[in-house]
């Protein structure tokens, strides 16, 4: 209750600092927009439905590249920490590839693929699926051996092993490299939405890029806290209720 | 099955250790680990092995458990040579190899799960059966995390006696705990000994439990690993740790590891 309160308070005073600045007019209206008018253009584009649309169509191709990019990243991650030649091979490749901005794979798709879906599609994979590759191989890595040789006594043998202990052992890596991959997946979509326009969807991206050119920032802003409370969202809804059984389970973090 | 049938289980294994040997290659040179080391366990008899680090013990201890492979001679159990890993002989291991994904029920059912030819609800009854064995029947639902190092140890003893094995194979289980666990965990796993019969493998670099838990100790040296003598503990049970009879038995084992002597180079474990 107490932080709640803290919280609310905090983010009440950075409003009222806002305010007060836009009052003060160091800068023109033009380059920034009191917080009503933000609120104005917020509440407006709720009425005509753009925010919500734009919304969902972001959401969807986020939600169709993440789950591709763990679905391809998992069992990857699995392969290098447990296989040499693959290891040396495609886990240097993901290394390598981990290192590369999600926007540079923006020309490159809008080449490959042109003004599509495929190429949005391609560049959040693109920057999902590395970096959930590199938290799997560590995730296995890290589990201290113990843990299979203690399993195969009992009987536990290849498949099992890794269903039953593996998996499980892993389980704090993978979800905070589901986390990171989430993380990426949502800078890469922005990225592309922002780069590339295309006709069969209109996403966030694209409305923070139109604001851009029609010298609108109200919207600029509006649509900058929209991407910051869906991002917020995501992770309070999505992650937190994992985070919060390994640590009970597990013993570790805050009490 | 019913329940008493499955807590019944197989009799106790006899255990042959044959001429074996063992070398680990490491960068630059050669480590011998056990030489040509051969002794055989009676069905049912508690076996200690002392010695200090590096002498190979539980390299010897990984072997009989399938889990290493020897590079010369040869492990049986009944007279079948032992190749991989076998639910009939379970490892306790010296760190708590307990699944920190699992509670303390959860784990003692993971090798139960694994175990052919039982019902779920008796495995369930067999894993409580053995948690109330070792006085945990409390902390069924408990995390690993917010045991104490002993309970830990318990449920991993738990863990070990549930699928019902032949040969226990006990990897220093009680060293990281202080001293009043230990001792209580010293009645308690002879009380439990009595009660479920097993023939134990049981490793350690402390003489004073040795010659409280052991029919016959074996007496190690390192560099290379091999077996030095053999002593017969032939007193009464259940043995007090704290008793004369004990400490007398433990000087004559500190006795011997001096004269087969500390290795003149730090040894490798």
């Amino acid at each position: 209750m107490r932080r709640t309160l803290l919280a609310i308070l905090f983010f009440v005073a950075l409003v009222a600092i806002w305010t007060a600045i836009v009052r003060a007019k160091f800068w023109s209206p033009v380059l920034l927009p009191s917080p009503l008018n933000v609120w104005d253009y917020l509440v407006g584009a709720s009425r005509d439905g753009t925010l919500l649309s734009a919304s969902l169509v972001t959401l969807r191709r986020l939600l169709i590249g993440y789950v591709i990019g763990i679905a391809v990243g998992l069992p990857v991650g699995l392969l290098t920490a447990s296989l040499t030649f693959v290891e040396d091979t495609i886990g240097v490749l993901a290394l390598g590839l981990q290192t590369l901005p999600s926007v540079c794979w923006v020309p490159l798709a809008l080449l490959w693929f042109g003004q599509t879906e495929g190429a949005m599609l391609f560049v959040v994979v693109m920057g999902t699926v590395w970096s959930v590759v590199i938290a799997t191989d560590t995730g296995v890595r890290t589990i201290p051996p113990i843990y299979a040789r203690a399993a195969r006594t009992m009987g536990s043998n290849y498949f099992h092993k890794w269903t039953h202990v593996i998996l499980p052992a892993s389980l704090p890596y993978l979800v905070s490299g589901m986390k990171q991959g989430w993380a990426f997946a949502w800078r890469s979509l922005m990225a592309a939405e922002i780069y590339v326009t295309i006709l069969t969807g209109f996403g966030l991206g694209h409305l923070l890029h139109y604001g851009r050119e029609l010298n609108a920032m109200d919207q600029v802003i509006g649509i900058m806290l929209v991407i910051i409370v869906i991002g917020l969202l995501a992770d309070k809804i999505l992650f937190s209720p994992w985070e919060r059984f390994l640590h009970r389970r597990w013993g570790t973090g805050r009490k | 099955m019913s329940l008493q049938e499955e807590l019944q289980g197989p009799p106790p294994a006899k255990l042959v250790v044959d001429h074996v040997s063992k070398w680990f290659r490491q960068k630059r040179y050669l480590v011998h680990a056990l030489d040509d080391v051969s002794f055989e366990v009676a069905e049912g008899e508690f076996i200690v092995i002392v010695g200090p680090s590096g002498c190979g013990k539980s390299t010897l201890l990984d072997i009989v458990a399938g889990l290493e492979k020897p590079d010369e001679g040869r492990v049986l159990a009944d007279n079948q040579p032992v190749l991989h890993p076998g639910r009939h002989r379970l490892v306790m291991f010296q760190e708590s190899a307990l699944f920190p994904w699992l509670n303390a029920f959860g784990n003692v059912m993971f090798g139960l799960k694994l175990k052919p030819g039982l019902r779920n609800s008796e495995r369930r009854e067999v894993a409580k059966f053995f948690l109330h064995l070792v006085g945990l029947e409390k902390f069924m639902q408990a995390n690993v995390h917010e045991l104490s190092g002993g309970m830990k140890q318990r449920v991993a003893l738990a863990r070990a006696l549930a699928p019902n094995p032949r040969v226990l194979l006990m990897d220093e289980p009680f060293a990281a705990l202080d001293a009043m666990t230990r001792e209580q965990l010293y009645g308690d796993i002879q009380a439990i000994w009595q009660k479920r019969r097993k023939t134990i493998l049981f490793v350690t670099h402390n003489v004073r439990e040795a010659a409280c838990l052991a029919d016959r100790v074996i007496i190690m040296s390192p560099t290379p690993g091999r077996i030095r003598q053999v002593f017969e503990v032939a007193l009464p049970r259940p043995r007090d740790f704290n008793s004369i009879e004990i400490a007398q038995h433990a000087t004559k084992l500190t006795a011997a590891l001096k004269e087969y002597g500390a290795p003149a180079t730090v040894a490798t474990s």
